[in-house]
Order: C-alpha cells, then sequence, then structure tokens
C-alpha cells in the first residue's frame, strides 16, 4: 500500500519543531509499524534528508522504549500492543498517518519522536524498591510462601513497561497508572510491608515535582496501555497513601 | 597452554574451590573502597546486579548504558525462565546435577571450575530474587513453582509467566535506583563505550559518547567491568534487541582483551521465518511449545512445492504425506532434543526443498495431536463418552489457550495466521552467542582490571547454552562472583588516587575516536548503513550459521573483507557529530560487526571438528551426527588481536581439564 505521513520533525529540545509530510510506497500489510518508519529513514537518507529519529530496541513489546503517538492513540490504533508490535494491515491503501511524540511537560523532546522520560527514574529512585543489600545468607526463598493470588496481582501489576503511554494518553498527564503500578506491587508482596508508607510518599512527592499532572479518573491510560495495567492501582494507592498520611 | 594465558583456577576439589578462594581474595576496607572508582558498562542483569552490589559495598561506581532507561536493557526481553539448583520439587536436583548438565549440555567445551561455582550460587540468586520483590510464579500453596526448560530431566526453572527477564531486570534495576539515590552510583544513560582506556598495561577507564549531545567525554576509574551483552546482531537478523552490539567488547579486544570461541552462537530452533526483504528482527516462540508442539514438513518433494505456492494447506495432507523428522531420526527424544540438534534437522529438511513457506524456509510446529489428546483427556473427566470431534476440539483448544495463550497470541499479531487451526510456520534464528571475551576464573580479561561479566564473556556455557541459563548466569556474575574477584585486582590500588582523566592515554584514545566517528561523516558515500549491515548478516548466515564448511567460511572471510572495504568507501551518514544521530551510532557499530565476522569465520575453520552449535560439514557422522574431537580440540580458542588487522589475530589455546565429569558423546536417539 501507499501512505502519507505526517511526522513531528523537531531538532533538538530548545528548537521549535513542525510537521513533515512524506510519502512512501509498496509497504506490506506484514511490516510492523516501525518497519514502515525504516524504509521511510532509509528512503529519506537516499534523499539526502536526515533520518526520523525515534526510541526503539526489543521490537517486541518488552522494553517499553518505542513511543509513537499515531493518529492521536499512544502506540496507535490496536489494543494491547506497543507501537513495534503494530502491523500495518490495521491501515489502509492511501491512508494518511500523523505521527507525534509523547506529549508532556514531564516528557521533553529529545529529538523528532524521541522523548526524556528520566523522570521515571527519579520517581523509581525515590521509593520504587525494597532496600534489601545482595547477600548470601539471606531466607530461604520459600521461607514465606505468598499466596497465589497476591503474588499473581502483583506480577500483573510489575508488567508496567514504563513507556509512559499512560501519562500521553491522559488530559492532564498523570503519571498515576505508572507509579501506583510500582507502589501495587510492592503493597501486594510481604516483603513490601516494611517500607511501605515511606515509599508511597515519596514516590509521590516525586511524581507531583517532576510536573506530572492530576488524575482525573477518566480511565483512558487504562485504556491506552500495551499491557493492559488495570486503574485498580490507582485505588490501591490512594489507600497506601492515605494510610501513610495517617501514620505520619 | 599458551603462556599468555592464565586462567587462575584455584587449587583443590571442585566443589571446595569458590568457597576457599573467596576466603582469600584480599579484602578491601570500608574506608579504602571509597577511593576507588569502578565503571560498569551495561545495566543487563550481569551490569545492573555488578554496579548496585560494588555500590553497596561502597565503592564509587559510574554505570552506562545506551538506552534512555538502564530498565530497558536487553535482559528485559527474555521469556522462559531462570535455572537454580533448588530441589524444591524434590525430582533429585542438586548442584552437582546442575553443573553436569550444564558441562554436557555445553558438548565439554567450558571450565569445569566456573561451571561448578555458577551452579553454587544459583540458589542464592532466587533468594535475592525473591528479597527484592520479584513476582515469581507460585503455586497454590503460596511456594515457588517450577518447570522443566531445554530438555533436561528436573524441574529446576523458576519464572514470571513469560516475562521472567523483564521480572529479574525491574527487580536489578531497582537495586540500582535505590544506589543511585544515594549518590553510590551515578547513572550515565544515552552515553555508549567507543573505546577503552589503558594506562601502564591496565584498564583506566573509557570514552563514552553522551549520544544527546554527540560529545566525546572521559571516565576514569580503577577498573572498568564490561557487561554489554551478545553479538548476535552480527547475522543482522536475530532475537536481540536492536542496539545489541558487539563496540564495547570490541573495542576491548582491540585493546589487547582477547576473544574466546567467537563462533559458538546458539540458533533457536522455534522463531518466527522471515517474511520479506524488510524484516528488522526475528521473534522467538518459547522453547516450552516444543513440550506439545510436533515438527514437521511434507514427505514429499511435489506436495511442499504445492504448499509454497498456495495450492495445498497444511491440514490437507495425511498422517502418510507428512514426515516428522525430529520423531524419525530421534526416537528417544523425538521434539525435545537440544537445540542445537532440532535447528539443524530443520534446516536440513528446508535446504532438500521440504520448507513450507514462500520463501522455502519454515517448517511446521503442529498443535493439532495435542488439542485432540487433551481434548479427549477433558471429554473423559467430565463424562462425555459419546463427545463429537468439534466438541474434543474445543476443549483441547482450551487446555492447549490455557498453557501457551500469550504465545499464540503473539505469533497471530505477528503473522495474521490463526495457529489454534492451522500450524504454526517455525524457523531457526540467532538468539545466544556463547562466545565472547576470554576471562579468567575472577572474570577478569587479559587486560588487567578489565572483568567482563554475563552474555558478553565466554565463560560458561561451552559449545552450546542451555534454556534458563543466561539469565541464571548474568546475576551469578553481577551479584555473587564479581563483588568478591574485583578484590584481586583493586587491592593494589586503595592508594593509587583518582585517575586523571588529562593523561595522555584519554586525549590520544578521545582523538582516536573522534576521527572515526568524523570519518563515517566525511565519507561521501550514497549507501545507507543499514544496508551494509543487511548484507553483512547475510553472509555470517550463509557460511557461519547453523552448518559451516571450509569452502563456505573462505568465501565468507573474502567476502567479509571486500565489504568492510566497501563499506569505509561507499557508506553514508547524515547529520553532524554534536547532535543526537542515530545513524552514525550505528555505523560504529556496523563497522565493528564487520571485523568480528571475520573473526567468527577464522574461528569457525580453526575449529576442525562439530559441538554445540558448530557444526563443520566435513566432521559428521554417517547419518548426519555432529562428530567432536576431543584429543585435539578440548580447548578454548583465545584470539588476540594481532597487526592491527582482525584477519591476522593470532590463536591462544586454554586446554580443558576435565577432572569431575567424563567426556562421551551426546546422543539422543
Ligand atoms: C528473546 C530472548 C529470550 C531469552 N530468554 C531467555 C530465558 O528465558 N532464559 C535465559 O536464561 N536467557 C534467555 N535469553 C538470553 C538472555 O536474555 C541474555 O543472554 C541476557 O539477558 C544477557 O544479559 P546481559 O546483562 O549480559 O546483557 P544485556 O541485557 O544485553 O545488556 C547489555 C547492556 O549493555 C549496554 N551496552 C551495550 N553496548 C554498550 C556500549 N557500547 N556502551 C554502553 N552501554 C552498552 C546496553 O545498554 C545494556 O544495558 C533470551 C534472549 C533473547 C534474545
Amino acid at each position: 500500500m501507499n501512505l502519507t505521513l505526517k511526522v513531528w520533525r523537531q531538532k533538538n529540545a530548545k528548537e521549535t519543531g513542525s510537521f513533515a509530510t512524506y510519502q512512501v510506497r509498496d509497504i506490506s500489510p506484514d511490516m510492523s509499524f516501525l518497519e514502515m518508519m525504516d524504509v521511510l529513514n532509509e528512503q529519506l537518507i537516499s534523499q539526502g534528508t536526515e533520518s526520523v529519529v525515534f526510541d526503539h530496541d526489543c521490537r517486541e513489546g518488552i522494553c517499553g522504549m518505542c513511543s509513537m503517538f499515531i493518529n492521536g492513540e499512544a502506540h496507535g490504533p490496536d489494543r494491547g500492543v506497543t507501537t513495534c508490535q503494530l502491523h500495518m494491515r490495521k491501515f489502509k491503501d492511501g491512508d494518511t498517518i500523523t505521527v507525534e511524540p509523547w506529549r508532556a511537560k514531564a516528557f521533553p523532546v529529545v529529538r523528532d519522536l524521541m522523548v526524556d522520560r528520566s523522570s521515571f527514574d527519579r520517581i523509581i529512585q525515590a521509593g520504587g524498591f525494597i532496600s534489601v543489600n545482595t547477600m548470601g545468607n539471606l531466607p530461604d526463598a520459600n521461607a514465606t510462601p505468598i499466596e497465589k493470588h497476591d503474588a499473581d496481582a502483583a506480577f500483573d501489576a510489575a508488567t508496567c513497561i514504563g513507556c509512559g503511554a499512560c501519562v500521553a494518553t491522559c488530559k492532564n498527564a498523570s503519571a498515576m497508572l505508572f507509579v501506583s503500578a510500582k507502589v501495587s506491587q510492592f503493597a501486594l508482596l510481604p516483603q513490601g510491608q516494611v517500607e511501605a508508607a515511606d515509599r508511597v510518599r515519596n514516590m509521590v512527592n516525586q511524581m507531583d515535582l517532576e510536573g506530572f499532572g492530576n488524575c482525573t479518573n477518566t480511565g483512558a491510560c487504562e485504556v491506552e496501555c500495551p499491557k493492559g495495567i488495570s486503574i485498580e492501582n490507582i485505588a490501591r494507592m490512594n489507600r497506601e497513601y492515605l494510610k501513610a498520611s495517617l501514620i505520619s | 597452554m599458551s603462556t599468555k594465558l592464565n586462567s587462575r583456577i584455584p587449587e583443590g576439589p571442585v566443589a571446595e574451590k569458590w568457597t576457599k578462594h573467596k576466603g582469600t581474595i584480599p579484602l578491601v576496607s570500608p574506608a579504602n573502597k571509597r577511593r576507588i572508582d569502578v565503571i560498569v558498562v551495561g545495566t543487563g542483569l550481569a551490569g545492573s546486579s555488578a554496579a548496585a552490589s560494588l555500590a553497596e559495598l561502597g565503592y564509587n561506581v559510574k554505570a552506562f548504558c545506551f538506552q534512555d532507561s538502564p530498565r530497558r536493557a536487553h535482559s528485559i526481553a527474555a521469556q522462559g525462565g531462570i535455572n537454580a539448583a533448588k530441589n524444591y520439587q524434590n525430582d533429585g536436583d542438586s548442584v552437582f546435577r546442575l553443573f553436569y548438565d550444564t558441562i554436557k549440555g555445553g558438548d565439554y567445551r567450558s571450565r569445569e571450575a566456573n561451571v561448578h561455582r555458577l551452579a553454587e550460587v544459583s540458589t542464592s540468586i532466587i533468594d535475592q530474587c525473591v528479597a527484592q520483590g520479584v513476582p515469581f510464579a507460585r503455586d497454590y500453596g503460596g511456594l515457588l513453582d517450577n518447570r522443566s526448560f531445554g530438555g533436561v530431566q528436573v524441574s529446576r526453572t523458576f519464572y514470571a509467566k513469560g516475562q521472567t527477564g523483564q521480572q529479574l531486570l525491574l527487580g536489578a534495576y531497582s537495586a540500582l535506583e535505590r544506589q543511585v539515590a544515594k549518590g553510590r552510583v551515578k547513572m550515565y544513560a544515552r552515553h555508549e563505550m567507543v573505546d577503552l582506556v589503558v594506562v601502564k598495561g591496565k584498564a583506566r577507564g573509557i570514552i563514552a559518547r553522551n549520544l544527546v549531545t554527540g560529545e566525546l567525554e572521559r571516565h576514569s576509574a580503577h577498573a572498568v567491568i564490561v557487561a554489554s551483552g551478545g553479538y548476535g546482531n552480527v547475522f543482522y537478523l536475530s532475537t536481540n534487541a536492536m542496539g545489541s552490539n558487539v563496540t564495547a567488547a570490541w573495542k576491548a579486544h582491540k585493546k589487547g582483551a582477547f576473544f574466546a570461541n567467537p563462533c559458538f552462537t546458539q540458533i533457536h530452533p522455534t522463531c518466527i521465518p522471515v517474511n520479506g526483504e524488510t524484516q528488522s528482527k526475528l521473534t522467538l516462540m518459547s522453547e516450552s511449545l516444543r513440550n506439545d508442539g510436533r515438527i514437521w514438513v511434507p514427505a514429499s518433494l511435489e506436495d511442499a512445492k504445492a504448499i509454497r505456492e498456495g495450492r495445498l494447506k497444511a491440514i490437507d495432507l495425511s498422517e502418510e504425506q507428512r514426515d516428522y523428522y525430529l520423531e524419525r531420526r530421534y526416537p528417544a527424544f523425538g521434539n525435545l532434543v537440544p537445540r542445537d540438534v532440532a535447528s539443524r534437522a530443520a534446516k536440513e529438511r528446508c535446504d532438500a526443498g521440504y520448507g513450507v513457506n514462500k520463501t522455502g524456509e519454515a517448517v511446521y510446529l503442529d498443535f493439532a495431536a495435542a488439542i485432540v489428546r487433551y481434548g479427549q483427556e477433558q471429554a473423559n473427566l467430565k463424562g462425555m463418552h459419546q463427545a463429537t470431534e468439534s466438541e474434543i476440539v474445543a476443549l483441547g483448544t482450551k487446555v492447549v489457550a490455557s498453557k501457551y495463550g500469550n504465545l499464540f497470541q503473539m505469533y497471530e499479531k505477528i503473522t495474521d495466521e490463526n495457529p489454534y487451526t492451522a500450524p504454526m510456520k517455525i524457523y531457526p534464528a540467532v538468539h545466544y552467542t556463547m562466545g565472547g571475551l576470554w576471562v579468567d576464573y575472577n572474570l577478569m580479561s587479559t587486560v588487567p582490571g578489565l572483568f567482563v561479566a554475563g552474555e558478553a564473556n565466554f565463560s560458561d556455557h561451552g559449545a552450546n547454552r542451555l534454556g534458563a541459563s543466561a539469565l541464571m548466569q548474568g546475576l551469578a556474575d553481577g551479584y555473587f562472583v564479581l563483588p568478591y574477584t574485583v578484590g584481586t585486582f583493586l587491592a593494589d590500588d586503595i592508594s593509587t588516587g583518582p585517575i586523571s582523566t588529562d593523561l595522555p592515554e584519554f586525549a590520544e584514545a578521545e582523538s582516536a575516536s573522534r576521527a572515526r566517528l568524523e570519518g563515517f561523516l566525511n565519507s561521501k558515500g550514497s549507501v545507507p548503513v543499514e544496508v551494509f549491515h543487511r548484507r553483512l548478516g547475510r553472509i555470517v548466515w550463509d557460511n557461519i550459521g547453523m552448518a559451516r564448511s571450509e569452502m563456505g567460511l573462505k568465501k565468507a572471510i573474502a567476502a567479509i573483507r571486500a565489504l568492510r572495504e566497501e563499506f569505509y568507501r561507499d557508506v553514508k551518514v547524515l547529520g553532524g557529530m554534536y547532535e543526537m544521530n542515530p545513524e552514525l551510532d550505528k555505523a560504529n557499530r556496523v563497522a565493528d560487526f564487520l571485523e568480528l565476522g571475520e573473526l567468527m569465520a577464522l574461528d569457525a575453520l580453526a575449529r576442525e571438528e562439530s559441538c554445540g552449535g558448530h557444526f563443520r560439514d566435513e566432521h559428521q557422522s554417517e547419518e548426519g551426527e555432529a562428530l567432536r574431537r576431543d584429543e585435539e580440540f578440548a580447548f578454548v580458542s583465545a584470539w588476540e588481536f594481532t597487526d592491527g588487522d582482525p584477519g591476522k589475530a593470532t590463536l591462544h589455546k586454554e586446554e580443558l581439564v576435565f577432572e569431575n565429569i567424563k567426556l562421551v558423546t551426546r546422543s539422543y536417539k
């Protein structure tokens, strides 16, 4: 198929950007969206135009690098996939596709479609861990059984890939889904109890410092999350936060 | 043994070596550790765990990765699981058995002492990860669940659904970020090591390119740990992440670190086949599928041709018209033979003209029999004695979905075909590299002060890695080996003081790196980097892939040398040096792959035997099985970069001594 692409081009964080329009031809429906972008880039280089910069690495939906806002949707029109897993069969010959970076104050554009998500790392630094050093003589892994239901729920929360689609989708650019997934993972496990109050307080505090917006319960984040992280996590985090404020 | 190689294997019985050795390594006091800087290149399982552990001990750590966050290292993509000799299932597992399985699985080309240590520390890894909050799968009693993996006879694999690598890496990443918060680790994301700096024979720093600004930065330390992952992307198409590269390891090689067993690469049998020229990477379908899927191709060439041309479908063929070639050739193990054997058998059939997709490079992985078997079982359980065929199929489909649902869905997303009703098409793909920088028992390379961990070193998997053992090795190296063994080198550095980045060695390395990068930008060529990478991959895959021959390898060497020349003459890289420029970074990586490819061919040529993932056409039995030649080839090949030319590398041999395990021929018949 032949497509028209309107792609956001921006040299660096300081300069302003704008859309550029490109044509790509003979795109196979079996290609992934990023492979289509590769075709575009090879074509641009041959014409002497610098290629479009975008983040990508594993190309199987788990590293969380790819981050395109396609036709107004984070990771494009398919559900439960990242951009690298989106296939061109979701589009039709002759379509015009608009491709933008994540837009959020806390995710400044680095170049073109690439943004800076180090704010997520700083939120984890604030408390997204269990304070245990590397030791050879820890209690045996089976010393504390954990109810399967809790272990599975902790796992589901822990599958967040930190891509930022939730932020990009939210009209307030809130990071509640991301933060609550990490808080929930540890809140559901006995290992996480000791530091629970500090963790939720510090992580929420850092989230606010980074300039993410408030949650107004639209639920859009859950819909666009490629890993199906549930907004139940946000409710759990709110409870944890309330508990923590009662303690302090 | 070469005089230049000292493996520093401690004396004593294999089961006591590590404990004794740990007890004799000189300690560095906490106050002195604060005066010692360590650079860690890479934040995968090996790098993150090493950086976090060393920082906890008190060293000043600087960690580097090229992704935007350490959490995105390629380890994140590992699916199946991690081995540990916990024997929670009470099925006879032990440290010795894991040790034995790993040596045998590696086709007797790894070092006993290292592998035994790996098996010993494996149990601590699981304790550590659970304490960090890694949500492993559990059973209804709340205890950790295990599965059997990769054809071994015990269930020792711990897993977190199909996302084990992700969960382990997030555990190590959170330990790392905790140290970043404390100021013990300084994290440099979006930074790429482009050279190693060696001062008076010791590794004392790196040159890194800040990928956002394009600046070249000098970073000094008392020791450097390279944990930069494997080099599978030399094949262009592989299951590795797009950014995985050999540059850090290769630059170290050119500065004196020997490269061991470069030709030992693992081709995984069950991946989604290549579908076209523009494909950028290959996707793994977990090994676990072979527990229930039957692998076959049409028995006749005409049927295969008809299928390729779309005139016939898989389901049109009766049982007699199918060739279940693994079951035919290996009745004892059938579809569960090890990875190297399964991969070669698929290639043999496809080369003979029996392939089933348009490129002729695919075989079927068929679940129809499993669906009926499970369906019948369910029908019996439910007392449905008159169940119709379609009822049975519906019941069986449910069972298969509960076991492999996420994989089937992934397959369908990529291929747009429904694997419940038509067999999957699969083909082998490059997956893992057993070769890597040579290290001694302390994980130190031939450059003093340069340590190498994880997939980047050659250490533990011999000529073939067992499933679920790479994650184990990465975390063993980072959490439990390096924190001790770096002391063997750093104990002498407590009064060295900070290493200055104004030393001439830093200036030289920086200007050499700049000249090299500018060279790509100034090349007046016309061909994008990607094209060269793709062409290199084709040469390597065709000649240094699943089967190698003297003629093919010589051809590959000539072709790679010619391609390298063409690359420097004709590559086209746009943009500038001092900006974010992924094309420039790619050129720098592909340039190194173009040298590594040649060394792989040299190594494969020199190893005149078939073992593990290395199969030489000249060395096979009449039935086409691999012929190992222990008398002459029970050694590690360690290549020294010589005369500025990868083709002139000098071979050093580390003889392998087997004191605890008897060498026998692997047989799966
Ligand atoms: C699809 C897939 C599934 C797998 N499943 C399993 C499994 O189930 N079980 C198992 O045991 N193994 C599995 N493996 C293998 C295993 O995942 C890897 O061998 C292992 O994770 C490698 O870890 P590592 O820490 O050595 O390197 P990586 O995780 O590859 O990390 C490399 C790091 O080095 C950095 N880096 C590289 N070059 C540079 C440079 N020049 N400068 C700065 N930084 C650099 C990167 O940014 C990254 O942080 C799988 C592999 C694949 C591809």
